[in-house]
């Protein structure tokens, strides 16, 4: 039997974003169930761990008006993931809900409820907003300061996760002679006075089969990392090559262990794409063909105008790159996306320099900083690259996304995965029924008896 | 007054019964009330049945004999699921009937309550409507912990009766958004024209800018026109400021008729708050709810195992009318409400494992023998319950 590392897979479907070419031929419905469930199934046909959804809370809109070019509408999270467990039998079902705009109670509830009903598969990406563009979908508005959303997102983990934990495991005996239904007439019994919530009660979702669902979170600043490192048993991580991969996984096994944790009981997975051609030149032929695709006049327009905060519609992309300054002070003109640069100035510094150097056009500086599409190649050299990059320790695995929405991940299991499987590196047959089990992770009690 | 319409038949799924005890009786499965299987079942029968829809009852605190506060009682099912969840956790496993979960609109947000039942819709391809629900409880309003209560008070305490105004009132609001975030997309507003490098057509997509008393939400929805453009909404009511909120923002009025007289004066008490809300469109389609213990073919009476069931706890206590007898006898009660009126029925079984199988062998037939059961085929819930469809968007231009 091998020994080598077992590759973590997930699959990945983007609702908002401009990575999906729904110009392409074989372009589905993106709201459709058809379409999750095929995805869904393809994963769990290549033996995959989960299936991730993300959330949408705001249309993007730009100066104002919503954004028409890229893919838009994406489907309630929870309730496809309650569709799904019904369309398959062992993959995990991990969701994105953000901890701004939920309260603890029906958080917890909703996801106690999709572990029940998938037997013990469910998981919560926790994710945070501070944007007032989003808030103005809620009642509760745009009400967080930036700083303290990770305050909010720890108690609310925290209190989710009092929730879950206030019902005994054999709290219900349902003892049909006796006459008994509950052991404990206080079931359920929960209170937490905190600094961001002031609840008390008792919970009405009875322990489910993983008794505390997967805890999935990104975060890459030091505060992100305390906060994963400390609660999560996944981390979505955007370090896909093998250096970063490696000092990010090294830095987060370290912080475990800080927090009292077993590091491997913290798995960390990137996100990646992938091209797969006949021979490697196909394949980047291929490549180079979806991100000319990805990157069309009004993709790269608003991706400039996301870091300047001004438009820039006036510049020709087949020019230089703008000569002004971006505007950190004006309300953002690109809104319903996450900002993911730390510094405006220092990124357009960063991006003039590499335009200068290499006299890049507006267009060149949009291909030349554009994520590639990650793993590239023929079958055998993606399975290579990937099971390369899992045993040196870049990553405990992958959540992989695809172009080509929902057929594109039936290239993959049909091609790449009996290699990975061929090496050992990827299971043949779940081994166990509940998303922990698929992942290596124990159960809550066992991890509250070695932690003592 | 004419009844050429046969009546629309639901049934009113919770837990292991309407009964207290209902969990105890041989056929129950206290042990699954957590699990797929068991709703599925349930939901398959009833579909098998050819019934209309299920409702699945919901609520943000444990069931409970006290109005206002939950108990400590452990002889009595405790615990449910989240029923949006179970809704579409059974769509895929159902192709005809309706699936209407309870959400409490009171302690949620609008936004999230209108793109949960958009994609029961899309997952169930048509077949989507929701029961809103207000709360007036004092343990829900301390798990959510956001608004006052005035605690365990008695219901004629002003301060009980302002919150319970308020709350209606707020209903009515989510409602609107709810629908207005139904309403953001129209239905060919996602183009995917290549030509023009445009997936949307901007135009097509709508804030809401709704600006009330109680919150603002500005929309669009991020989840595109479902599949019936506006779900089925439902209520339930006793009053006649449940009658209003109903009036004002559902299709379906769920009340609870106890006899003939108050079964014609519910109909006037619903038509006068539609008059008073000025309501628009359609009327209201009034479904009497009933609490059935059908009698076992060649067994015991519905009434002597209701009977029974009361002897081992708590009596029976219900807002809807108690029916325990035959097929024929419950056949008869739904014949008297049609001919005052009534739209349908939706049934609550007291012991879902025992009465649910008997609508589905004794008492469909009986209705169907009696021409009171509608044959036509339809996919999605709207077109089993006669309401419009293909309703354009509220924001759609019309076509010039």
């Amino acid at each position: 039997m091998s020994t080598r590392k077992q590759i973590i897979l997930a699959a990945y479907v983007g609702g908002v974003n401009e990575h999906t070419a729904w110009e392409h031929p074989d372009a589905g419905s993106q709201i459709d169930f058809s379409t999750f469930r095929h995805v869904a199934q393809t994963a769990e046909r290549g033996r995959f761990d989960y299936f991730f959804l993300a959330e949408g809370l705001a249309l993007r809109a730009r100066d104002g008006r919503i954004f028409d070019h890229d893919i838009a509408g994406r489907p309630d999270t929870l309730p496809v993931l309650a569709a799904i467990a019904a369309v398959t039998e062992h993959l995990g079902l991990v969701g994105t809900l953000n901890a701004t705009f939920n309260e603890p109670y029906e958080l917890a509830r909703q996801i106690a409820s999709l572990d029940h009903l998938s037997g013990g598969r469910a998981g919560w990406n926790v994710v945070t907003s501070f944007d007032a563009y989003t808030g103005a979908n809620f009642r509760r508005g745009g009400f967080l300061a930036h700083a303290d959303r990770y305050v909010r997102a720890e108690e609310t983990v925290a209190t989710v996760r009092e929730l879950w934990d206030s019902w005994a495991d054999d709290a219900i005996a349902a003892d049909k002679e006796s006459g008994v239904f509950l052991r404990d007439g206080r079931a359920g019994e929960f209170s937490h006075h905190g600094s961001q919530f002031d609840i008390e009660g008792r919970f009405t979702v009875p322990r489910s089969p993983q008794g505390r669902p997967v805890i999935v979170q990104a975060g890459v600043s030091p505060q992100g990392r305390d906060f994963a490192a400390s609660t999560a048993d996944a981390i979505f991580s955007p370090y896909s090559k093998l250096a970063e991969g490696k000092a990010f996984r090294d830095d987060i096994r370290e912080r475990a262990a800080r927090f009292g944790r077993d590091p491997e009981h913290v798995k960390i997975l990137p996100s990646a794409g992938f091209v797969l051609g006949d021979s490697r030149a196909d394949a980047e032929e291929k490549a180079r063909h979806i991100l000319e695709q990805q990157l069309s006049d009004r993709t790269i327009q608003v991706t400039f105008e996301q870091v300047w905060n001004r438009d820039l519609s006036a510049y020709d992309l087949d020019g230089p790159v703008p000569d002004i300054d971006p505007d950190p002070e004006a309300p953002a003109f690109i809104q319903g996306r996450a900002f993911i640069f730390q510094d405006r100035f220092q990124t357009v510094r960063t991006w003039r320099e590499l335009a200068e150097q290499k006299g890049l056009t507006l267009r060149g500086l949009a291909h030349e900083v554009a994520r590639a599409p990650g793993y590239i190649g023929t079958p055998e050299q993606v399975a290579d690259q990937l099971d390369t990059f899992v045993q040196e320790g870049g990553a405990d695995g992958v959540v992989l996304g695809s172009h080509v929405v929902p057929s594109g991940l039936d290239e993959f299991v049909d091609r790449v995965v009996p290699l990975l499987q061929e090496r050992g590196s990827l299971r043949t047959e779940y081994e166990g029924t509940t998303l922990r089990e698929n992942l290596g992770l124990p159960l809550p009690e066992a991890a509250l008896a070695a932690a003592l | 007054m004419t009844t050429s319409r046969p009546p629309h038949i639901g049934v009113a799924l919770e837990g292991a019964g309407w009964h207290p005890a209902a969990w105890r009786e041989p056929s129950s499965r206290p042990a699954d009330l957590f699990t797929a299987a068991y709703w599925i079942d349930l939901v398959r029968t009833a579909e098998r049945a050819g019934l209309d829809y299920v409702s699945i009852e919901d609520s943000l605190a444990l069931q409970s004999e006290r109005f206002l506060t939950g108990d400590e009682r452990t002889d009595e099912v405790r615990g449910r699921l989240d029923a949006v969840l179970i809704a579409s956790r059974v769509a895929p496993a159902v192709s005809r009937i309706g699936l209407l979960p309870v959400v409490t609109v009171t302690h949620t947000e609008p936004f999230h309550v209108s793109k949960a039942i958009a994609t029961l819709d899309y997952v169930s391809e048509g077949r989507a409507g929701v029961q809103v629900k207000v709360s007036v409880r004092a343990d829900e309003a301390a798990h959510v912990g956001r608004r006052p209560h005035p605690g365990d008070v008695a219901l004629d305490d002003p301060a009980f009766r302002a919150f319970v105004d308020e709350a209606f009132d707020e209903a009515a609001d989510v409602v609107e958004v709810v629908r207005r975030l139904w309403d953001s997309w129209e239905d060919d507003a996602e183009i995917r024209d290549a030509a023009t490098d445009r997936f949307l057509d901007a135009d097509k997509v709508h804030r809401i800018d709704f600006e009330g008393r109680f919150f603002s939400v500005r929309g669009p929805s991020i989840t595109p026109r479902p599949p019936q453009g506006q779900p089925v909404v439902a209520a339930l009511a006793h009053a006649e400021g449940p009658y209003r909120l109903a009036a004002r923002s559902a299709d379906v009025v769920f009340v609870t008729p106890a006899d003939a007289a108050h079964s014609r004066s519910i109909v006037d008490a619903v038509r006068d708050a539609e008059r008073a809300v000025e309501r628009q469109g359609e009327p209201l389609l009034i479904v009497a709810d009933l609490l059935v213990f059908l009698d076992e073919p060649g067994g015991e009476s519905g009434a002597d195992r209701l009977a029974r069931l009361d002897a081992l706890g708590r009596p029976l206590v219900s807002d809807a009318r108690i029916v325990a007898g035959s097929a024929s006898t419950v056949a008869d009660v739904i014949d008297d409400l049609v001919a005052a009126g009534y739209a349908g029925v939706r049934l609550r079984p007291g012991v879902a494992t025992d009465d649910l199988p008997r609508i589905a062998d004794d008492l469909v037939p009986e209705l169907r023998h009696r021409g009171l059961v509608q044959s036509a085929p339809h996919t999605t819930l709207r077109g089993r319950l006669g309401l419009p469809e293909g309703l354009p968007s509220r924001y759609a231009t019309p076509v010039a």
